[in-house]
């Protein structure tokens, strides 16, 4: 049950939306897909769903391309949200877990203890249009999460929600990814990818620019922030052999260093100068990674 | 399959649930039980008089100069069950004159008879454009002089009559295919208005089928759908269930159309009823009208689908329509010119013209005795367009649910299906 995607390319035209992608989403696993606006994150997910088909490539589920013949077993959360307005919330759950080859008594069943877990069982025979936004968007996730499916696929699952709403809808995410669930999702969220996901993709242009798990592509990266706090000015640091950038913060500075051992020098020559009160070696945050990879290609 | 039926019954019961739907046919079958019973609503509200002013309309003030025709016209008038009344009046033309303009009573006859005993008179209302009593007295008095006369000549009533003899007059047609002229003047009431039903409704649920994929498209639902069911079933399944909602409806409005007419006081058989032919409803013309219907309405549905899946919001719809609409009146225009002249050339080529066929090939087959191949073939040219609508609109479909942004011409179509394509 892997979802493998093999040298895929989709054109619009003379318009190039996803270039020579490859990946493979391991069961039960949960994948992020990073990308910028425009990066090609819904054809490729449309791609998956079959909605769109590959201009080259392939692309299996299972061993199988993904048609309405298995679509049962998928759920998707697209980018635009979207329900009937004037339908109550019960009878679309039911509706459209019904079209994913559930039985309307399963459905109902279903949709009330989603509901519950959503802490919105008071919206069940309330019509769509008079929800908030942010619970229209719970109704959705419920609606792509109802029928059980082994491939969920969410397009910016987080995006709209309170703090609160974000806590409750990762802890379903993560329920559904123990009971056995392939996940694959995207999100602007850096801090969502990182927390959430075993393994990602940073998608830019349509092209792959970085994949793997969090560890790899932390370390494939090659650069380590050292952070230190000093009384005294940091700037003259910059000078050390191995150090790639530096950004000065209201109590110090941090340095990108591309080896350990830079970290030690650093360490060194400050003290030379001074008390250090604060010194760490910080692994990358995946926005830094992400702002490094993507907004280079965009410069 | 299954999926199928959801979408059916989705579709089907959601609009029939809606509060327009259920407005909208409840004012049909008021309407239809307000027209069953119009005349006799109508002869009620006259006996009351609301319309009159006042002044009694079946009441005529006479002067008669001769002195002796007062009462043959009487007597004249019962003998043809009008309801008029003639009262002798001892006040001048002048006075009377002026009581009409002052609306206090409503007309007045002036009579008089020279020495050939032709009868001269004068009949004084409001306006001229008064049209009943006017001719009930004239043809009383035509009668009246008549008799004047024939006594004159010292001619006997037998006489009288066999000079008054009708002759008989006899249409017969040399072309097969045309009906004789009586059961073409029952017929085309018929025709007429059931071609203007299937106008009506194919024109009415296209619209609804438009309106329903541009509503999904626009509230973004789509896209969950078509990642669960396939859209060319979808798109089918969206078709069937208003379909079978508008064979339902209307269905409903002839049973209401039947039942108002069998308990209203109006007589099927006379007056205006006579005239549409429905004493004598032929089977074949309205299993013709079904079968009609229904091709229409897949047709121009399948065609309005596949429109209303290139629009991105509701608002743009009409616009895309247009073109279709266009052709549903086109349709309805060779159709109704038809029913005066079911033989002209342009309607015979227009009804194997498929979007044409519904209401042109019907009007045909209502009026005329048709060999049975024709409605056939049309049937099957239809079909076929529709099979391949079906098909093309599918492709169109598939690429337009997913397309988004400013489209309002028929441009997009080739933008969908290189979309939509595999």
């Amino acid at each position: 049950m892997t979802l493998q995607i093999d040298n895929v390319t989709k054109k619009f035209g003379n318009f190039t939306a996803v270039k020579d992608l490859s990946m493979t989403v391991k069961q039960g696993s949960m994948f992020g897909f990073l990308g910028a606006n425009g990066a090609g994150k819904t054809t490729t997910f449309r791609m998956i769903l079959g909605l769109l088909d590959a201009t080259e490539g392939s692309i299996t589920w299972n061993g199988k391309p993904i048609t309405y013949a298995n679509s049962t077993h998928i759920g998707y959360l697209p980018e635009e949200r979207g329900l009937y307005p004037k339908m109550k919330v019960e009878d679309q759950l039911i509706y459209l877990g019904q079209l994913r080859g559930m039985k309307k008594h399963d459905a109902k069943i279903a949709s009330n203890e989603w509901l519950e877990r959503f802490e919105v069982p008071h919206y069940s025979s309330k019509k769509v249009e008079e929800l908030s936004k942010g619970n229209q968007q719970k109704i959705q996730v419920i609606a792509s999460l109802i029928h059980k499916p082994s491939l969920i696929i969410l397009d910016e699952p987080f995006s709209g929600l309170d703090p609160v709403n974000v806590e409750i809808l990762k802890k379903a995410i993560l329920d559904v990814q123990t009971e056995g669930a392939t996940i694959v999702f995207s999100s602007h969220r850096m801090d969502h990818v990182e927390e959430l996901c075993e393994q990602l993709i940073i998608l830019d242009h349509g092209q792959s620019l970085l994949t793997g798990s969090l560890r790899e592509v932390k370390r494939s990266f090659g650069h380590q922030n050292v952070r230190m706090k000093a009384d005294f000015d940091l700037s003259f640091l910059q000078e050390t052999t191995g150090v790639t950038s530096y950004k000065q913060t209201i109590e110090g500075g941090v340095f990108q260093i591309g080896e350990e051992k830079v970290a030690h020098e650093l360490l060194r020559n400050a003290l030379t100068k001074g008390d250090i009160r604060y010194f760490a070696i910080e692994e990358p945050s995946l926005q830094d990674i992400f702002i490094e990879k993507v907004g280079k290609e965009h410069a | 399959m299954r999926d199928f039926w959801t979408i059916f019954n989705q579709s089907f019961w959601t609009k029939a649930k809606t509060k327009s739907f259920v407005i909208t046919t409840l004012i049909v079958v008021a309407g239809i039980f307000l027209m069953s019973n119009l005349s006799s609503i109508i002869s009620k509200v006259q006996d009351i008089g609301v319309f009159d002013g006042g002044a009694d309309s079946s009441t005529i003030y006479v002067v008669d100069h001769s002195g002796s025709l007062l009462e043959p016209l009487q007597q004249q008038l019962d003998a043809s069950e009008s309801d008029l009344t003639l009262k002798s009046s001892t006040h001048s033309i002048e006075e009377l004159k002026a009581q009409v303009s002052e609306e206090e009573i409503k007309s007045f006859l002036e009579l008089s008879v020279n020495e050939t005993q032709t009868i001269h008179a004068t009949y004084t209302s409001e306006n001229a454009s008064e049209f009943e009593n006017p001719m009930a007295i004239r043809d009383a008095l035509q009668n009246l002089q008549t008799n004047l006369k024939a006594t004159s000549l010292d001619l006997s009533s037998e006489k009288v009559a066999q000079l008054f003899a009708p002759i008989e007059f006899n249409q017969k047609a040399v072309s097969d295919s045309s009906k004789s002229e009586e059961e073409l003047s029952q017929a085309r009431g018929l025709v007429y208005v059931l071609i203007f039903v299937i106008y009506f409704a194919v024109f009415y649920y296209s619209n609804m089928i438009a309106m329903e994929v541009a509503t999904e498209k626009s509230s973004r639902v789509m896209e969950i759908i078509i990642s669960s069911v396939s859209p060319v079933k979808h798109m089918f399944a969206k078709i069937a269930g208003v379909g079978t909602l508008g064979l339902l409806q209307i269905a409903l409005f002839g049973v209401v159309g039947f039942v108002a007419l069998k308990t209203s006081s109006s007589d099927l058989t006379s007056g205006v009823f006579s005239f549409f032919g429905f004493s004598n409803v032929s089977i074949s013309t309205m299993v013709f009208a079904v079968i009609f219907f229904l091709l229409g309405y897949f047709l121009y549905a399948t065609l309005a689908a596949l429109l209303g899946s290139l629009v991105s919001r509701t608002e743009d719809v009409q616009q895309l329509l247009l073109p279709m609409t266009f052709l549903i009146i086109i349709a309805s225009f060779i159709a109704f010119s038809g029913l005066g002249n079911p033989e002209a050339g342009y309607v015979q080529i227009a009804s194997y013209i498929p979007f044409f066929t519904p209401l042109v090939m019907f009007l045909r087959v209502g009026m005329l005795e048709l060999p049975i191949w024709e409605p056939i073939l049309g049937v099957a040219i239809l079909l076929v367009t529709i099979f391949v609508l079906g098909w093309f609109g599918s492709r169109v479909y598939r690429g337009g649910v997913l397309m988004y942004g400013a489209s309002q011409s028929l441009k997009d179509i080739k933008k969908a299906i290189q979309l939509g394509k595999k």
